[in-house]
């Protein structure tokens, strides 16, 4: 393991001097960030912030972080002997197309009385103590199994991964984007995303014309993930503005998740719809209060938030240290930028607004767009996005109206195994879109 | 059609100027890219509309013909773009091109490559997705396409950000020069397989690839190349499924005790796509209980397969055993490995 600590040494020393802090598309992960951790090929997705003393825990057992400090994006890592992980070289996979077919054996032999395994429990946990690597166990696990060689030749591969999987775990480093920060909610706690799935957010940002420069409006009430989709997209320009009903910002606490530089940070802003569509500006004093306005809540909401997720989302990550924190988003917009939207409306609107009415809202911050501008409503439901179109149609507030729902489902691609997968999420929500015209 | 600074987004963009590209709407499916003139004219089948009527006026209003008639003008966007720009070749549509952005993971800044440019509908996306900083190369290997496409993106306003080059990418591999530069790569072409190795070169580690594929067997043998070099091979299919709203009138009355014409009663649908140059009245009939509904059916219409799209990151694989090295050339060791 000496050779992990050299490796982490010289990699932040490169961190260091590349500025890799700072650096909008960093390719390393450097200590304070966010990272996803991919445990056994998307077993399992895991967020967490790197830092010496995190650690994750695979099976019953936690295994130090440290290692990935400084490691490129993309490094995979595999727990080779006891407790540590360590970056394995990816194995180039020898083509297995032949003799597929003519394989013959099957499963008539193979009789299900938990029999078939000579080794015992403790057995491997004994080799285990004594050092042996995963792959080793995974040997004698086959040599010791009464059934292996008469399995159909694709079982045998599924049976070395099943185990590969419990006793030597892969973990590959991943940047978190908008695109693994969506799937991994979905997957695990997609309520706490409106059941927004990858595909359906992919739309939003499309059909919302998300670019550099562009001024977007939101109402996000899935935590964070549309703004920081649509930050993203902005790379430091433009602004994602969210905005909201009454007088407590939504959470965005999602944006964290994001390796985001301050500059991208600096445009995340919010501001109510009172203040954006009151035909007077705010008082002076209440937009420079941005620091009194916010403790009680947005404190609040952040320490909440930030416990919710260590515990839930980040489950697995025990923080010894406390985190290197990232800059907050979502400070009050400035005098200047509300003035600027009130003249020139913003060029863009995504909404995803679980337990709100599309039409009630999209009534109220519709009017905040320019005209020509798009906008793309997600809701969870088809009927009130129909009753939203049908009130924008009859009001001609909009044209190139359409409702859309998305659908997704993935192949495995293997030689002569080729299908679609057994499961699929059959629900990903739908999509509201249409254009802003003016009504004169 | 893309800022190229703050002042220009489009919220900046308040009146329509001659040389300006605007998007005439006439209704959902019918709407054509006009580039306006002083002196120009459009004519449809509601009448002759003078360009110098349009010059002066805010994006997204009405303009009328000499009959009266209106049209909308609006500002383009890749996704109008997709639906008026000249079909040269099959193109890529919303759903797919959504979806590619997002797995490709194209952020400003990104290097994209890309081939084949084909009409240049999904070009236009990516080099939404890279702007202001990043660049698009993008690749056909018939040099008609390559005009046109530049064409289109010299009138679009994307020329900056895209170049596009006549290159037989299947046999000649794109070239040396972006080795080790491109963020991601999209490949639409009849035998992906062949350009893997080649795509494979030019990605940064870490890289994404994406591999657009209309039939499984293409999937099949790209996937089987893919497997020495990339690592979370992953095909999807994407499709999208739209809906109608119409308003019913739907019978609430009680069934029992009334004596009433089931034939007539039965639903009274007032069938109408909606059309933006038409009066919504719905004709009010004096059914007895009717009450009106607004429900969406799906359209009975869909497309049902446009293609794969199977995704892969290449392989990080430049940790030698003996310690870090980390320069710029020793990318590319997989074969030495």
């Amino acid at each position: 393991m000496e050779k992990n600590k050299d490796q982490a040494v010289i990699m932040s020393e490169n961190n260091n001097n590349n500025k890799a802090h700072q650096d909008p598309n960093p390719r390393f992960a450097s200590e304070g960030c966010s990272v996803l951790l991919d445990v056994n090929d998307g077993d399992r997705l895991v967020f967490a912030r790197l830092s010496g003393g995190a650690v994750l825990k695979i099976g019953n057992k936690n295994y130090s972080l440290k290692p990935l400090i400084g490691a490129p994006f993309g490094s995979l890592f595999q727990v080779e002997t006891g407790e540590d992980l360590s970056r394995i070289l990816p194995v180039k996979k020898e083509s297995s197309s032949n003799n597929v077919i003519d394989d013959a054996r099957d499963n008539r032999e193979l009789i299900d009385n938990n029999e078939a395994q000579n080794l015992t429990g403790e057995e491997i946990e004994a080799m285990r103590r004594e050092g042996a690597k995963g792959d080793e166990i995974i040997e004698a696990l086959i040599a010791n199994s009464k059934t292996f060689d008469q399995k159909f030749q694709l079982s045998q591969e599924k049976y070395k991964l099943k185990k590969q999987k419990k006793y030597a775990p892969k973990l590959l480093l991943r940047r978190p984007f908008a695109r693994s920060i969506c799937e991994a909610y979905f997957k695990k706690y997609p309520n706490r995303i409106g059941f927004l799935r990858v595909d359906a957010l992919s739309l939003l940002l499309t059909m919302a014309n998300v670019t550099a420069y562009s001024d977007v409006l939101v109402v996000d009430m899935v935590g964070g993930l549309v703004t920081g989709a649509v930050a993203e997209r902005l790379g430091g320009t433009g602004y994602v503005c969210n905005t909201y009903k009454g007088n407590s910002p939504p959470s965005v606490e999602m944006v964290r998740m994001f390796n985001f530089t301050d500059k991208v940070i600096e445009r995340i802003v919010q501001s109510s719809i009172n203040e954006l569509s009151s035909a007077k500006t705010v008082s002076p004093e209440e937009n420079n209060h941005q620091e009194g306005v916010h403790p009680s809540t947005s404190d609040m909401v952040e320490d909440t938030a930030v416990t919710a997720e260590a515990r839930v989302v980040v489950d697995d990550v025990v923080l010894e240290s406390k985190i290197v924190k990232a800059p907050k988003a979502g400070a009050k917009a400035s005098k200047e930028a509300i003035e600027m939207w009130k003249e020139n409306g913003f060029s863009s609107l995504i909404m995803a607004a679980q337990d709100q009415d599309p039409w009630a809202l999209a009534n109220d911050v519709l009017p905040l767009l320019s005209y020509s501008a798009p906008f793309a409503i997600y809701h969870q439901y088809l009927q009130p996005l129909a009753t939203c179109m049908h009130n924008l149609q009859q009001g001609k507030m909009a044209i190139n109206l359409q409702i859309t729902e998305p659908w997704l489902r993935e192949y495995q691609v293997l030689p002569s195994r080729t299908h679609p997968h057994m499961q699929m999420s059959s629900f990903g929500g739908y999509v509201l879109s249409g254009i802003r015209i003016s009504t004169t | 059609m893309l800022p190229t600074e703050s002042k220009k987004a489009l919220s900046f963009k308040r009146y329509i100027e001659e040389g300006d590209l605007v998007i005439v709407y006439e209704r959902n499916d019918v709407m054509k890219p006009v580039k306006v003139i002083k002196d120009g004219v459009l004519q449809n089948r509601f009448g002759v509309y003078k360009h110098s009527d349009w010059i002066g006026k805010p994006l997204g209003t009405k303009v009328f013909s000499n009959k009266g008639k209106f049209v909308y003008l609006l500002a383009p966007t890749p996704e109008l773009w997709t639906l008026v720009l000249s079909h040269r070749t099959q193109i890529l549509y919303i759903a797919d091109i959504s979806f590619v952005l997002m797995y490709l993971e194209v952020v400003p800044g990104c290097i994209v490559l890309e081939s084949g440019t084909g009409s240049g509908s999904l070009s236009t996306s990516l080099a939404r997705a890279v702007a202001p900083t990043g660049h698009v190369y993008s690749f056909d290997f018939q040099e008609q396409r390559a005009v046109c496409a530049r064409e289109d993106f010299e009138k679009t306003g994307i020329s900056s950000l895209v170049t596009v080059e006549v290159r037989d990418i299947q046999g000649q591999g794109f070239p040396e020069k972006l080795s080790g530069l491109a963020d991601s790569v999209f490949l639409d072409l009849p035998q992906p397989w062949l350009a893997v190795p080649s795509a494979a070169k030019m990605l940064k580690e870490d890289g994404v690839l994406c591999s657009f594929s209309p039939c499984i067997e293409q999937v099949q043998r790209t996937c089987e190349v893919l497997r020495s070099y990339f690592i979370q091979i992953r095909t999807f299919e994407v499709l999208l499924r739209t809906y109608e709203v119409n308003e019913l009138k739907v019978d609430t009355g009680s069934m029992i005790g009334e004596n009433q014409d089931a034939d007539n009663e039965e639903s009274r649908p007032s069938k109408r796509k909606h059309r933006s140059n038409e009066d919504d009245t719905i004709s009010h009939d004096n059914s007895y209980n009717a009450t009106s509904v607004v429900m969406a059916p799906p359209c009975s219409e869909a497309r049902g397969h446009t293609g794969y799209l199977t995704f892969a990151k290449l392989q990080c694989l430049y940790l030698s055993l003996k310690g870090w090295i980390y320069n710029s050339t020793s990318y590319h060791v997989l074969d030495t490995l």
